[in-house]
């Protein structure tokens, strides 16, 4: 006899695995971006070889070393969770969440190890040139890296490029380009790298205002801020653009997660995007999903009840037929074993092909009630709004920067400098409510239509998850503690030191 | 090639051996990689289906996704 899965099993296994995924975030942007800020500064450095900025460089780079040293294999510990915490999951997704994630961890061993050592042993050892390209190289790498990983999410979000075998139990990839480059892991890639250039940029304005309120290091923070603040525009405003792209992928492979974004019950034409409360744009949201300010948007009864034709033109399916379907397909899968077993090729062969038919729904078979098919609304809500809010912000505070320093009077703006620096953690908030709306917004999912959470979870002692849990606040708190205040005195220090 | 590596030895060697604020750091990676791979890997993190051959995981997951459907 099995026992019955505790709801607080999967509520406290995903609660390890959301923080350890956070925590893991808050390292992750700023390597991405400040590489990037690091790398053009280095390039201005080898153009016009004037020593101030290698010494800018240097300090940044220290910067950066901290960060990455800090941050370095905390992404491990998702990989242990999926080994203990989510085996039914990871023994479901086969080799094609694997492939990605070995893939990266090459990447990011080879190209960071070599490059990284050049980038910080390597002044005065190899030339200017190899020197810079191995800063750009290492950005890069880092860059590839996030590639990977976000190519294994975006599979988790718009399965496709495989084949469920029932005999293994087991999907197996049979189109590597189709995972590789769907259309979803490109948006996702693109939306993800260029908003952690943002708040790589954030974070050299930011801290680049704190030398000037404390009037020190005045020259080093006017050509930090100019480079990170044109840097930060530039990536904003493609963010902006990549985030319009997610927007309309998301409303056809994910239009539930789009409708709980928006608090959405019924759906329809021309709808409008809640500001906030009954403060509303008209027609807005129709816009950022359909591209068409007339488009056709389900609302979360419209896709229950399956009253709306799909952006391909087909009648969507209703949530019972859905459910029906996964019924269809888990018992084909259960029969299918058993003739496989007594080898009754022909009963087995007969149910393969039921269980073919009927897979793409072979998820919604866990469902015990429609209503845990939508997201937790309020949280997706507001954490898409702190999304794009902030988004919006980041794009008038680097004009605002720009403005001032063309004036040459930014120096002279003491608002604009405390906004500064309290704008570094506005970056994290906004990452990090980016991966809360596309997260929380694909549940009950681990794998969209595929897998819910609760098929996903070992088997395992709820208290057992729970004191992981705590053991991971603890070290990821001292982690913490430990970064920034080597951070803080990084900064201190100053870039003369 | 003996040259080359001996190159690549001297790199590192001379890298780390000036570090100053990036002996701290190494500590800490070190105390992380410890804790990680001895600690929380080797005590609370085994893979629930590292017992088993690929015949029993299989046998395993599909019981328990179809137990879980009922």
């Amino acid at each position: 006899m099995i026992e019955t899965i505790e709801a607080s099993l999967i509520d406290w296994s995903r609660a390890q695995f959301a923080m350890t995924a956070m925590y893991h975030w808050l390292f992750v942007p700023l390597t991405l971006g400040l590489a990037m800020v690091i790398g053009i500064m280095e390039s201005l450095y080898v153009y016009t070889g004037k020593e101030f900025w290698k010494t800018t460089v240097k300090f940044w780079m220290k910067l950066f070393g901290i960060n990455f040293a800090i941050g370095v294999a905390t992404g491990l510990i998702l990989e242990f969770e999926f080994g203990t915490n989510w085996s039914n999951y990871s023994w479901f997704v086969g080799d094609i969440f694997g492939a990605p994630l070995a893939i990266e961890g090459i990447f990011a061993f080879f190209m960071e190890a070599t490059f990284i050592a050049i980038m910080f042993f390597g002044w005065n050892k190899v030339s200017k040139r190899w020197h810079l390209a191995s800063t750009w190289l290492t950005g890069f790498g880092a860059t590839f890296s996030a590639w990977w990983i976000l190519v294994a999410n975006a599979w988790m979000q718009y399965p496709v490029g495989m084949k469920f075998n029932p005999e293994t139990v087991r999907n197996e990839m049979d189109s590597f380009l189709e995972v590789a480059l769907s259309p979803v892991a490109v948006t996702k890639f693109m939306h993800t790298v260029l908003s952690s250039w943002i708040v790589g940029a954030l974070f050299v304005v930011g801290i680049s205002c704190w030398y000037l309120l404390k009037k020190r290091n005045v020259d080093f923070a006017k050509a930090s801020i100019r480079v990170a603040a044109i840097f930060g525009l530039v990536a904003s405003l493609i963010t902006a653009v990549s985030g319009d792209s997610s927007g309309v992928q998301i409303a056809k492979s994910q239009p539930m997660k789009l409708a709980a974004a928006e608090g959405l019950y019924e759906g329809g034409t021309g709808v409008p995007f809640t500001i906030v409360g009954d403060l509303k744009v008209p027609k807005v949201l129709s816009f950022l999903a359909t591209h068409d300010f007339n488009g056709y948007v389900p609302g979360i009864n419209n896709i229950l009840r399956g009253d709306y034709t799909t952006p391909k033109g087909e009648k969507a399916l209703s949530a019972k037929e859905k459910i029906e379907k996964g019924k269809i397909a888990i018992a084909a899968l259960d029969t299918f074993r058993i003739a496989n077993k007594a080898g009754d090729k022909a009963v087995a062969e007969k149910y393969e092909k039921v269980l073919e038919n009927n897979v793409k729904y072979f998820g919604y078979g866990f469902i015990k009630n429609e209503a845990d098919l939508v997201p937790p609304i309020d949280i997706v809500f507001w954490s898409f709004r702190v999304m794009v809010y902030l988004g919006a912000y980041f794009i008038l505070f680097f004009i605002v920067v720009l403005w001032y320093l063309y004036k040459d009077t930014f120096t002279k703006r003491k608002w604009l400098q405390i906004i500064g620096l309290w704008s570094i953690p506005l970056g994290y908030i906004a990452s990090q409510a980016g991966w809360v709306v596309a997260e929380v917004g694909r549940q009950p999912w681990a794998i969209q239509d595929l897998l819910p959470v609760g098929a996903s979870v070992s088997r395992l002692q709820t208290s057992s998850v729970q004191i992981t849990f705590y053991i991971f606040l603890i070290i990821f708190a001292i982690l913490l503690i430990a970064e920034i205040g080597i951070l803080v005195k990084a900064i201190k220090k100053g870039p003369e030191h | 090639m003996n040259r080359i590596i001996k190159n690549i030895f001297t790199f590192y060697y001379s890298g780390f051996k000036s570090m100053t604020w990036g002996r701290v750091l190494w500590v800490i990676i070190i105390i992380k990689l410890f804790v990680l791979f001895f600690i929380l890997k080797l005590f609370f993190f085994k893979p629930y289906l590292q017992d088993k051959t690929p015949e029993e995981k299989q046998e395993a997951v599909g019981n328990e996704l179809i137990y879980r459907s009922e």
